[in-house]
């Protein structure tokens, strides 16, 4: 790990006294922010805590209030435009990555260079050689006249950091860059961010992804509802004490494991395989009881979901429930047999985001709220409002989309809409996805009250710290294979990492 | 007091807005340009002339609401005239009997609703684009058709039939009534069946309505046969209105009811729509063309003004939101 830069070092960008005001609401207040040339800076802070809106005032998109100060190189703005920073080497790699799926990767890594040139022409070789230079130069081989659509995220990701470089960067920022990699996607990416700081190139990281946050940065910058809450070196910080510092709330997660080896058995799984994506797969969940399922993603725990689930066909194999053997053609099967499956992508299949906060959570158990054959308002109205309070759900109206949630209270309506179904076995997968740090605890909250109401559950996360505190037993799959149980009683948050990670 | 006032909001939905204020503008503009235009001869040509094209946009809302969308809904309505035609035909011509009438609609609705099974089947199966599947069946429809008469008009009906185009009921014409019954099937379909609900739902997203439970093939499946049995009401309606039939009768209405859903406040890609919204545009539609009838303008200015009313709506539409948008940061 390379030195912290001295706190003698000239900062390449700092910016002082920023605010900024949306319809009435301070987004930003008083925040002031610095990095310095060639350090790996980690800006965290919640959804809605001004970090988005910080980098667009930095790249130029918004524009701070008056009395701001921006010193940038040498140079002092009161604000700057995306034509400015672009040219002093400011470069944003947004999460969505923003490149064309259709265009080759040499097109993709250098289109900005051929842009408004005279003569109009595009020099294709010209563009080719920029490319492979960008790409020699972070040390990875692609073939960049292949359309970008052939290639992972992951590798999409590359490309779009090759783009940044091409504009001979000095500061870059990458936003949640790591939501959609795999753990060995993420750790090349790591090697590809220190390899930048190492040619003086600075890095500024946001992610709420704190355990690789905390393994990269030089520095943590925390904002909190628009406002700074400190710089602080990453040496001997805590992903709890982040958490804290984000939320301004104190998380110290218990194991929440408890036996429950009396109750009856719910789920029992016996030899359940599916070619390419699982195998040979044995459990069985109690009624009460809490499984967490951890391991990579690409491990198979959501095409196991999704086959208990009646989505995809087991080749074979058995699922019993309460002891009776059941096959479903459909979810519409498995629902009717009480089980119930939270979505891992809650914003294009967990949830109709444009349709409302009602729709949502009754789309499942439209017969509930039926009165003489037709759908009844006042029952929908009335369901509605039963779970709204059950499940402490913050809405305005229910005819809101159920898109003007946050992410928090979306989960909630999801979790609602399978309890009104009255399922005996709820699979969360991926529960947490896009849920702020202090919303989480609410969620497992939830997720614990309804263990104790009896319910069965099974909690599949790629974030080992979850499974470990909420479940009862953890099981690790690897490559769709079980590859180990753990009891959080009689083990470490460690040892699983360790088995995880291996 | 309160609940009868949300009720009636709830009824009329809050698309209402554009097609509300469009109405009153064109009453307005019509009342005082014309001082003939207030009189029960110009509401009698709009009731008559509204359900042919009504119809047809009902038979066009479901698809809509769903985001795809049915090109094949006139050339169903002449198949289904040419069924009701048939039947007649080999009962006797002039002198065949109700019954064989009623037959006749009957086969007639159940040949619409085929064309939308089929529709329907290839559409939540192959996951076609609805614009290409429809077209296919449209040019399928107008080719059997236009093979069956020879590209001529079949007429000779019995003179029962005579009333069910023009004549009235307690002063309501009949065709209007019958529209209107259609309507309010549509409204309770819509908002108090499963059917319906799925059908918002499955327009917004298909793919998260799946993962709730949604049978979204069979709703997909009874959405287009529904739109196939109302394209067949509309052709019987035709067949009594100008008393023949003819393949390529009402042609020129299939665009006028996308537009006309949209009028009403229907989103373009579907999951947001109610029917009464959509009536009112449908009346506005007639009040201006039947205004601009009696100024003296022709029939297809008429036609052109009704282009121009839906590009104005567009735009006027962007400017409330754009309203919207500044008042909330205003406040």
């Amino acid at each position: 790990m390379a030195d912290i830069p001295g706190t003698g070092a000239k900062p390449l960008l700092s910016l002082h006294n920023i605010n900024m005001t949306f319809g009435g609401i301070k987004a930003l207040k008083n925040v002031s922010f610095e990095v310095l040339p060639g350090e790996v800076h980690c800006l965290a802070g919640e959804n809605g805590s001004g970090k988005s809106t910080l980098i667009k005032i930095i790249t130029g998109v918004y524009r701070p209030e008056d009395g701001a100060v921006i010193e940038y190189d040498g140079q002092t703005y009161s604000h700057m435009s995306p034509v400015t920073a672009q040219a002093n080497g400011i470069q944003v790699i947004w999460q969505d990555l923003a490149l064309f799926p259709e265009m080759t990767v040499a097109e993709n890594i250098a289109f900005q260079t051929v842009i408004g040139r005279w003569p109009r022409f595009v020099n294709y070789r010209t563009m080719r050689d920029i490319a492979v230079k960008a790409l020699q130069r972070l040390g990875v081989a692609l073939d960049v006249d292949a359309p970008l659509k052939d290639y992972s995220i992951a590798q999409r990701q590359i490309v779009a950091i090759a783009r940044a470089l091409v504009g001979e960067a000095k500061l870059v920022f990458m936003d949640e860059p790591t939501a959609s990699l795999t753990q060995s996607e993420t750790d090349h990416l790591i090697e590809i961010v220190r390899s930048l700081s190492a040619s003086g190139v600075a890095v500024v990281f946001v992610s709420h992804r704190l355990a690789e946050v905390l393994e990269i940065s030089n520095r943590l910058t925390v904002l909190r509802d628009g406002a700074l809450v400190g710089v602080y070196p990453v040496e001997g910080m805590t992903q709890s004490r982040v958490t804290e510092l984000m939320t301004g709330k104190n998380f110290d997660q218990q194991v929440r494991a408890k036996s429950v080896r009396d109750n009856p058995v719910v789920l029992e799984v016996k030899r359940l395989s599916r070619p390419g994506q699982f195998h040979d797969i044995s459990f069985n969940v109690r009624s009460g009881e809490t499984l967490g399922i951890t391991g990579l993603l690409g491990a198979g725990r959501t095409e196991l979901a999704l086959a208990l689930f009646g989505m995809l066909k087991p080749r074979s194999g058995s699922v019993s429930l309460h002891g009776k053997p059941v096959r479903f053609s459909s979810n519409r099967d498995a629902i009717k047999a009480g089980i119930a499956y939270l979505s891992e992508d809650r914003l294009s299949l967990g949830l109709i985001q444009p349709q409302s906060i009602a729709d949502n959570l009754v789309i499942a158990s439209l017969d509930r709220i039926k009165s003489g054959g037709l759908l009844s308002d006042d029952r929908k109205r009335q369901l509605v409002a039963r779970w709204i309070a059950d499940l402490g759900v913050k809405i305005g109206r229910q005819s809101d989309a159920v898109s003007t949630l946050s992410g928090g209270n979306q989960q909630r309506i999801a979790i609602a809409k399978w309890l009104a179904t009255d399922p005996k076995l709820l699979i969360l997968d991926a529960p947490t996805v896009g849920v702020d740090v202090g919303a989480r605890a609410g969620i497992f909250e939830i997720v614990a009250k309804l263990a104790e109401s009896g319910l069965a559950i099974i909690l599949i996360s790629d974030e080992v710290p979850e499974v470990y505190f909420n479940a009862d037993r953890v099981l690790h799959m690897a490559q769709g294979q079980i590859a180990g149980w753990f009891d959080p009683q009689s083990c470490s948050l460690q040892d699983i990492e360790a088995a995880v990670y291996a | 007091m309160n609940t009868a006032v949300t009720r009636i909001k709830e009824f009329l939905g809050p698309e209402i807005a554009g097609p509300g204020l469009a109405f009153v503008a064109v009453m307005l503009f019509f009342s005082l340009a014309s001082p003939q235009f207030l009189s029960s001869a110009t509401f009698g040509s709009v009731a008559f002339q509204l359900p042919e094209l009504g119809l047809l946009t009902l038979a066009m809302l479901l698809p809509v609401l769903t985001g795809g969308l049915n090109l094949a809904i006139t050339f169903t309505a002449n198949l289904a005239g040419l069924t009701v035609a048939w039947v007649l035909q080999v009962n006797g011509g002039v002198d065949a009997g109700m019954a064989s009438f009623v037959l006749g609609c009957i086969l007639a609705i159940a040949v619409g609703a085929a064309t939308g099974v089929v529709m329907g089947l290839v559409i939540a199966y192959t996951r076609a684009h609805p614009i290409l599947v429809s077209l296919s069946m449209m040019i399928f429809v107008r080719g059997l058709g236009e093979f069956l008469t020879r590209g001529g008009d079949i007429s000779g009906f019995p003179a029962f039939l005579q009333p069910i185009g023009h004549g009235s009921l307690a002063g309501i014409p009949i065709p209007l009534l019958i529209f209107i019954v259609c309507v309010l099937v549509w409204h309770v379909l819509l908002t108090r069946l499963k059917l319906g609900f799925n059908t918002y739902m499955i327009g917004s997203n298909i793919d998260a309505a799946r993962y709730s439970g949604v049978n979204t093939r069979k709703v997909l499946v009874l959405v287009y046969t529904l739109s196939g049995a109302m394209s067949a009401v509309a052709g019987i309606i035709m067949l009594a209105r100008f008393n023949s039939v003819r393949v390529g009768h009402g042609e020129s209405y299939l665009l006028i009811t996308v537009l006309a859903c949209f009028l009403g406040g229907v989103n373009p890609f579907g999951g947001f729509g109610r029917v009464i919204p959509v009536f009112v545009a449908l009346v506005v539609l007639q009040l201006l063309s039947s205004g601009l009838n009696l100024m003296g303008a022709n029939q297809h200015l008429a036609t052109a003004v009704w282009g121009i009313l839906l590009i104005a709506v567009m735009i006027l539409r962007w400017l409330a939101a754009q309203l919207m948008i500044f008042n909330r940061r205003k406040g």
